[in-house]
């Protein structure tokens, strides 16, 4: 029998834009909710195993040009950069800085470097997930 | 208010659970692996969407809190419960699983 995959991948065209803006509030929320860099970049590769579910490699990868070897190197670079900045500012190593900032539309924020951090796990965990599985996907 | 809110959350809670009850008893009483599927993914799916609901409204009464993350588990789980049983049940189709022995139609058997 010929197979088709219509509901499949109609529903995980929705799904995925779900499951990655529940990423990035996952993502944004983990100074002060469960959450953080970690579950969020767990969640952001989940959705893109879900499109490699529904489509095929070569599809994703039109899609998302990415090379996520290169994430992994990224998000590395901004967490180190992040504990190494501190020390141009005469502090120990890794001391973080926090200020509250007036953004427009969103009001009074308090924006602090451990989401620079926070940003690096992410990519970091997006690249490993994604490498691992699309080697073992790739190799025949 | 909180009486009428109250018997509100009660009912939801337990049809919820009610519904999760009935979805376990056709698993395991159904013969077949389609009609088993269609208790699990359509009884559960409304179970636990009355149980998120419930919970939605007693955090939304009693604590005052608007939470979003519920209403999208419920949007979440209504659009892929029945999704995850369909493709269950036409994997168990394609690698050529029998219908129990008294159905008396099979379309797609005609499609190949």
């Amino acid at each position: 029998m010929k197979t088709n995959d219509v509901i499949f991948q109609t529903v995980a065209k929705v799904v995925f834009f779900m499951i990655i803006f529940f990423a990035v509030r996952i993502f944004f929320a983990g100074h002060y909710y469960p959450g953080g860099g970690f579950v969020g970049g767990l969640l952001t590769s989940g959705a893109i195993v879900l499109l490699l579910l529904a489509f095929d490699l070569k599809t994703v990868k039109k899609i998302l040009p990415v090379d996520y070897k290169w994430l992994i190197s990224l998000g590395l670079l901004f967490a180190t950069g992040t504990a190494a900045g501190s020390v141009l500012f005469n502090v120990p190593f890794f001391t973080h800085a926090y200020d509250y900032f007036q953004l427009p539309l969103f009001g009074k924020t308090s924006l602090h470097t451990a989401m620079l951090f926070d940003l690096g796990v992410y990519l970091v965990v997006i690249g490993v997930t994604m490498t691992i599985i699309q080697t073992i996907g790739e190799s025949e | 208010m909180t009486v009428i809110s109250d018997v509100l959350i009660v009912l939801l809670l337990l049809a919820g659970a009610f519904f999760s009850l009935v979805a376990a008893f056709g698993v395991i009483r159904l013969p077949d692996v389609y009609t088993r599927n269609h208790a699990a993914s359509k009884s559960a799916t409304l179970g636990v969407m009355c149980i998120m609901l419930g919970t939605f409204v007693y955090f939304l009464v009693e604590h005052d809190l608007f939470s979003s993350r519920l209403l999208l588990g419920i949007a979440f789980f209504f659009i892929t419960a029945p999704v995850a049983g369909h493709l269950i049940s036409r994997a168990a189709y394609n690698s050529g699983v029998k219908m129990w022995d008294k159905s008396v139609r099979d379309d797609l058997k005609n499609k190949k």
